[in-house]
């Protein structure tokens, strides 16, 4: 193809912009279809309330199991809302036209992460005490809850934004994705379920909450670049 | 899936690549711009390779599928606030004018779910017009569209060339553009 000598008034949009646009794209899509929304909080209150049925009424013996009911509970809720992070756009073509827009898909991949933690994490981190005070949790922990559980669906997101791009082009892709995503986010799971045993104990839960906080550090460097490596693959 | 395919296209001019189901004309368009990456051969635009900087070369095309890109709770204005806004910042009364000239206003504030394939392909070609860009690839630009779209969409081409753009399009029915403009270039499936 040849040089076009066509001239335009276009005035780009900053990257900033671009990003912003994706992201309410993003969460106005999501408002409109309230049930992708709800179903993976859905998921996570039925799961922590279901645990006292299973386990024994005693408030002793299930504030010793809150933390890990709650983080196993908050890592399937995660997951569950992974499968439709990429999967709608790249069928309707949006993520064809993400790739042509001149801008950086890394950027943009990340806006829309952002936007699943902003759906689907920090609603959980809003949540989580609510479900721990079922589980007998002493209302001085709601601080390192609410805490860990959004700093640590923070790496959660960027984590399960590589498995989601990764899994792109596989029909039902649920169960890759887990396969994919799981070992992934066990450091997350461990250091946020000990954050959260800290905090109902009442003793200091800082060190646990700066090793989440250094793997969403991590994962805002590498699981953009890493997504969108992956949703080039998937796009060929 | 393709060998032996080469041109050129100028300033100006239209491509026409026609061909059977399964010739290859999608993979073509997608090789173009850069979606797909070919084996062999390189593609070329304003003389340097598109690899060396995939970016800008985006930045200059505009490419519509064989789908709208649009998402069915949106509505067609949301569509290309969000759709063309990432590319090029948009004024209201720009996007209500090519709404306007595709024959799309009056039903731009409804949910993309309710329109008819025709409808929405009309969408898309607005946001193709928003985007202002040179280079033009186009997936069966007039599928689902009555005579009047295909029509409008031959005079869309027709003043994109006139004002120095480019255009390539895969296509199954003849578009209605001056003959003098178009280049034909046939992929056999063998």
């Amino acid at each position: 193809m040849n040089t076009s000598v066509i001239e335009t008034s276009a005035t780009g949009t900053s990257a900033f912009e671009a990003a912003r646009l994706v992201l309410a794209r993003d969460v106005r899509l999501a408002l409109r279809k309230r049930g992708q929304l709800v179903q993976p909080l859905a998921f996570f209150a039925i799961v922590t309330t279901l645990f006292p049925l299973g386990i024994s009424p005693e408030l002793s013996r299930l504030r010793d199991v809150a933390p890990g009911v709650l983080w196993v509970a908050a890592l399937l809720s995660s997951l569950l809302a992974l499968e439709f992070l990429f999967r709608d756009d790249a069928q309707d073509g949006t993520l064809e036209q993400h790739v042509l827009s001149g801008q950086s898909l890394t950027w943009l991949l990340f806006a829309k992460t952002v936007a699943h933690w902003l759906l689907t994490g920090l609603p959980l981190a809003v949540m989580a005490p609510l479900a721990g005070l079922t589980l007998g949790v002493p209302a001085a922990a709601v601080s390192g809850i609410v805490l860990s559980v959004a700093i640590g669906s923070v790496a959660l997101s960027l984590i399960g934004s590589i498995g989601a791009a990764l899994t792109l082009g596989v029909k039902r892709s649920g169960a890759l994705l887990s396969l994919l995503t799981l070992p992934l986010s066990m450091p997350v799971l461990i250091f946020g379920a000990r954050a959260t045993e800290l905090a109902i104990k009442g003793a200091g839960f800082a060190p646990p909450l700066y090793l989440l906080g250094a793997l969403a550090v991590l994962g805002i460097t590498l699981a953009p670049l890493a997504a969108a490596a992956a949703v080039r693959i998937s796009l060929e | 899936m393709l060998r032996g395919v080469r041109f050129c296209v100028n300033a100006g001019e239209c491509l026409q690549i026609t061909g059977g189901n399964g010739a290859g004309k999608t993979s073509l368009l997608r090789t173009l711009s850069g979606l797909m990456y070919p084996e062999e051969g390189t593609i070329s635009w304003c003389g340097s390779n598109i690899r060396r900087d995939l970016q800008a070369f985006h930045a200059d095309l505009a490419y519509i599928g064989h789908e709208p890109p649009l998402k069915p709770d949106l509505t067609a204005y949301e569509n290309l606030r969000y759709w063309v806004g990432v590319r090029r910042r948009l004024a209201n009364d720009e996007m209500s004018r090519e709404l306007g000239r595709m024959g799309a206003e009056q039903w731009s504030n409804r949910p993309v779910r309710t329109l008819s394939a025709g409808q929405k392909r009309r969408v898309a070609l607005a946001g193709l017009l928003l985007m202002a860009a040179p280079l033009w690839l186009l997936d069966e630009p007039t599928t689902n569209l009555d005579t009047e779209g295909q029509r409008l969409v031959g005079t869309l081409i027709e003043e994109h060339l006139a004002g120095g753009g480019l255009a390539v399009a895969a296509i199954h029915h003849e578009l209605t553009i001056s003959a003098a403009l178009v280049r034909r270039l046939e992929l056999s499936s063998k």
